[in-house]
């Protein structure tokens, strides 16, 4: 049983609550933060291997409606796979089930299993809580949080989870997320003002930096630039070739061009007719996908003749 | 939809004026100031005519003068504007004559409790009970006894009705959700008197017959004031939207903190609003305490023993048996009134700034 | 522990972040939420339980027992009577001067004039109802005096302008008047509320056609919102039934069914009578009163359910 084993580790090797901080004190090692460090935060974490996500089978329902049918495939760490397909084959569907965000929907179930580094994060005894602390999140719309300050957005995650935690090792994780997050220069002098005043870029960007600062194994991102601008869409896909170096990334888009800059694997998602169950068609190195896809269904879509 | 009139052809060889007013219109337009014209004399051809009569009153007047403006605007407007501008122009002032009536009242109403209640309102009114006073003192202790009651109902309904709103909008699913949102419903329902009613029926089971304290007022107004905590509460809670508590899941935090730290503070300033609206509407209520706190002349600020004054039972009071000096218990009951209302006004508009002030921006 | 790098065990990380501790303050907070919403309903049946056991002795009681010594339902009835017929009246008076209000409001006023009237509207409807009792007695009945008497001698034939007119301005119809002034906020916020919801595309594709604002409100604004103002209405006639105090001031009572509105001699209403026999009552006389209530709830919760009926209705559609 994988929740056996997962409590047996448990129990054996450490106390509730440290081996989170514990997660969090080596990634600090690995991106010291010095004020005067002209390089970009990401670089310095690149000795860092995150881990990989492997769906096996994975169906998902919504109630009696089957969205999502039998979908195996590999994320696979320090690498950007991007899922692309039409409207409604359920690609978001599918990446919400990765951090087990889709069972938040009353009604929603899944089945099959999902696995990161080999645990299986639907397996018994696994605090869906947990999984996402480790695999975080980016929305389609940014989100901050109205109530708080940009700096507060940032250390949400460490206030909501972590019990006490020195000022210092949070001004530390604030000023290295927001670095990672190239938004560290635009915000440094206005920690204290409403996240909410930022542009709708900035706003994504922040979003991003409160996602790491929980120092997550995996990032998802469902359609993190659609409601920017072109300018700021191209901040956010220089951003996540940094954050690779750091994290395995996968990134629901519509948009092909950007599928095709900012993913090293890509995945093809389809459904024959509305209603039927989205499926997986194929996935492979991006390059392939856009130029020698194996199935006409792909070359089809990447090629712009449908959907 | 009204269909094109049967002249629409005839129309479009008319002038360009006229087809840009609309179809059925004759081209012609009333001068702006007409509506007042027509009301103003028809207001005063009634006037006149009742005086003529002998029966004139303002009230008269304005029964009979609304109906022959209404009349009158129709009848000039017809000729020049054609029909389906001049029955508009008949609908818009019978609305506003409407709204006229409605707001008489409400604005005598006011006009009144201020004016009378000036009477009444002295240093002594504030600072002393009525305690062995022939005909004079004080509302002192209803004062405080007002503060007292019903900041213990806000205390009973506050954390109850909001804990029971995030239960529906959080937690709730299947029968108890569905039972609770009907049964808060039928609690909206309850009379006044029947909520005094059954505190009385509770606290005499314990105490015995006669029983009369400040607690069972609060626990009356309690039952009147949860399910508004709960409405507006349950109203505030939803508008928080559904991604900022994704995003919260979505960093790793447990359901109950993401209630307790960004569900909450999104939808705080519409809670303090929703408490303190909520606190208006118990504050001058009347007829529950009639049955529960009693009536009394001194100062008890003690909750759970004895009778309790309260502001509205003190004005009914002060007109229902009044003193050898009428007009002097008159006047304090009016002051007494003026007192709430100025309570339950001050109330509201701060409830109002509050939420102007502090709502959170939600895009 | 052997971490050699970076790499952490995920099985490890997952477990870790488990921890006990949040499931229990998860569990914890539910339940406190869930002992709310039963304390709720454990409220709503206090009330109907007390009530009965307190009421049941009336119910059962010889007549000689009972207050002017009827039995229970001969004392009710005219109370009942009463309650009914200030209600309906309040509600007859009220509804249409709210609908116009609301309409006023939402499609007359210019926009900023309309917040403002928004807003004082519902301030009114805060104001307590013992401050409306007092206008009633000191106001608006003498000032109805004389209407009454013209109301008498003119439309004398019609059975509720019957008179003889009340000389102080204590009637039926002056109640009637004060609760309609009450309710009135109540209904116009309601219909206030779905008026301005009526869809845009609706009234400018009216409009569009070349609709009057009175036409396009008619065949709009009206049938968007007739079920709201229905309800709107019942939720006002349960709140006018259950009026007490300004009841209890205003109307001099005799006891008795009559429907003349400007009489000396009205019937009494169940919230009003409790009020003013409440505190000298002991005994069997206050369960009399307080199955009286009962009665009262009875009716205001006959008419809620029939308000939330015609919502439910409406909306099926």
């Amino acid at each position: 049983m994988e929740g056996r084993k997962l409590r047996d580790m448990f129990g054996s090797e450490s106390k509730p609550g440290t081996e989170a901080e514990e997660g969090r004190n080596t990634m600090s090692q690995a991106g010291p933060v010095t004020e005067t460090s002209s390089q970009p935060q990401g670089a310095a974490a690149s000795a860092r291997r995150a881990k990989t996500l492997e769906a096996k089978e994975v169906n998902l329902y919504y109630g009696d409606f089957h969205a999502v049918e039998n979908v195996n495939m590999t994320i696979e760490p320090n690498k950007v796979t991007a899922l692309i397909g039409s409207s409604g084959c359920g690609k978001t569907t599918f990446l919400r089930s990765l951090n087990r965000m889709h069972e938040l929907t009353p009604g929603a179930s899944v089945k099959g299993s999902i696995q990161l580094d080999g645990e299986d994060v639907y397996g018994a005894g696994v605090d869906p809580v947990a999984v996402r602390r480790l695999v975080g999140m980016v929305f389609q719309q940014p989100n901050p949080f109205p109530t708080m300050s940009i700096y507060d957005n940032v250390a949400a995650g460490l206030d909501f989870n972590a019990g006490k935690i020195r000022k210092a090792d949070k001004d530390a994780i604030v000023e290295r997320s927001l670095r990672g997050a190239h938004l560290w220069d635009e915000v440094k002098d206005r920690l204290g003002r409403p996240g909410s005043g930022l542009s709708g870029g900035q706003q994504q960007r922040l979003c991003i930096a409160r996602a790491t600062a929980v120092s997550p194994e995996v990032l998802l991102m469902d359609e993190p630039c659609s409601a920017l601008d072109p300018v700021a869409t191209l901040a956010i896909e220089d951003l996540i070739g940094e954050l690779k170096k750091e994290y395995t990334i996968a990134i629901v888009t519509h948009n092909m061009q950007q599928a095709a800059r900012a993913s090293d694997n890509t995945a093809f998602f389809n459904l024959d007719e509305s209603g039927k169950p989205g499926h997986l068609v194929e996935i492979g190195p991006t390059q392939e996908i856009f130029t020698k896809p194996k199935k006409k269904e792909t070359e089809d879509y990447v090629s712009g003749r449908f959907g | 939809m009204t269909p094109p009139p049967a002249d629409a052809a005839v129309l479009s060889t008319g002038s360009t004026r006229a087809l840009l007013a609309g179809e059925g219109h004759r081209g012609g337009t009333l001068p702006g100031w007409a509506p007042w014209a027509a009301f103003a004399g028809a207001l005063a051809v009634c006037g006149l005519l009742e005086a003529a009569l002998g029966w004139f009153t303002i009230a008269l007047m304005l029964v009979f003068g609304a109906p022959v403006a209404i009349l009158a605007i129709y009848a000039w407007s017809r000729p020049v504007e054609g029909a389906r501008r001049a029955k508009d122009r008949a609908v818009t002032m019978a609305i506003v004559a409407a709204f006229g009536v409605s707001m008489a009242p409400l604005i005598s109403l006011l006009y009144e409790v201020i004016k009378r209640g000036v009477a009444g309102i002295s240093w002594e009114f504030f600072t002393s009970d009525a305690r062995g006073v022939v005909g004079g003192g004080g509302a002192a202790h209803a004062i405080v006894g007002t503060l007292v009651i019903t900041a213990c109902a806000a205390a009973i309904s506050v954390p109850i009705g909001i804990m029971a709103a995030i239960y529906m909008n959080e937690y709730g699913r299947g029968p108890l959700r569905r039972a609770l949102t009907f049964f808060v419903d039928v609690m909206t329902g309850i009379p006044s008197i029947v909520a005094g009613l059954f505190a009385y029926a509770l606290f005499e089971l314990f105490f015995g017959p006669g029983i009369r304290m400040g607690i069972m007022g609060s626990i009356a107004l309690s039952v009147l004031m949860i399910p508004i905590v709960i409405r507006a509460a349950e109203e505030v809670l939803k508008i928080v939207p559904q991604h900022l508590r994704e995003a919260s899941y979505a960093l790793g935090t447990p359901k109950w903190k993401t209630i307790v730290k960004v569900v909450l503070p999104t939808a705080f300033a519409g809670l303090v609003t929703g408490v303190m609206i909520a606190t208006a509407r118990i504050i001058g209520e009347t007829a529950p305490l009639l049955v529960t706190t009693g009536v009394v002349d001194s100062l008890n600020a003690n909750p759970f023993q004895g009778r309790m004054q309260n502001l509205a039972v003190y004005a009914y009071n002060e007109y229902r048996s009044p003193g050898v000096m009428k007009q002097a218990s008159y006047d304090r009951a009016w002051a007494a009134a003026l007192t709430l209302i100025a309570i339950v006004m001050i109330l509201n508009v701060i409830a109002r700034l509050v939420y102007r002030r502090y709502k959170t921006e939600i895009r | 522990m052997a971490h050699f790098d970076t790499t952490t065990n995920a099985g490890q990380l997952l477990a870790a972040a488990s921890g006990g501790r949040r499931r229990r303050g998860d569990r914890i907070f539910s339940n406190i939420s869930v002992v709310a919403a039963v304390t709720i309903l454990a409220l709503l049946v206090g009330v109907a339980v007390f009530l009965v056991t307190e009421g049941f002795p009336a119910f059962t009681a010889a007549s000689s027992e009972l207050p002017d010594h009827e039995s229970f339902l001969s004392y009710v009835a005219p109370l009942a009577f009463g309650t009914v017929l200030a209600g309906v009246l309040a509600m007859v008076i009220a509804v249409p001067l709210a609908v116009a209000v609301a309409l006023f409001i939402t499609h007359i006023a210019p926009p900023r004039l309309a917040m403002l009237l928004g807003f004082f509207v519902d301030l009114l409807a805060a104001i307590p109802s013992i401050i409306y009792g007092l206008w009633g007695i000191f106001v608006l009945g003498p000032a109805a005096v004389p209407a009454m008497k013209w109301l008498e001698e003119k439309l004398g034939f019609i059975p509720i302008f019957e008179g003889p007119a009340s000389i102080t301005g204590r009637t039926m119809l002056v109640v009637g008047m004060v609760l309609a002034v009450m309710i009135l906020p109540i209904i116009s916020a309601v219909a206030r509320e779905v008026f301005s919801q009526t869809p845009r595309k609706l009234q400018e594709g009216a409009q569009a056609l070349g609709a009057t604002r009175w036409e396009m409100i008619r065949t709009t604004v009206l049938p968007f919102g007739r079920s709201s103002v229905v309800s709107g209405a019942m939720l006002g006639l349960g709140r006018a039934l259950g009026e007490t105090m300004a009841v209890a001031i205003i109307l001099s009572v005799s006891g008795g069914v009559t429907f003349n509105l400007i009489g000396q001699a009205n019937p009494s209403t169940i919230a009003a009578n409790i009020a003013l026999n409440f505190p000298e009552s002991s005994g069997l006389a206050i369960n009399a009163l307080i199955a009286t209530g009962l009665v009262l709830f009875a009716i205001t919760l006959a008419t809620n359910f029939l308000a939330r009926l015609i919502i439910a209705r409406a909306e099926v559609k």
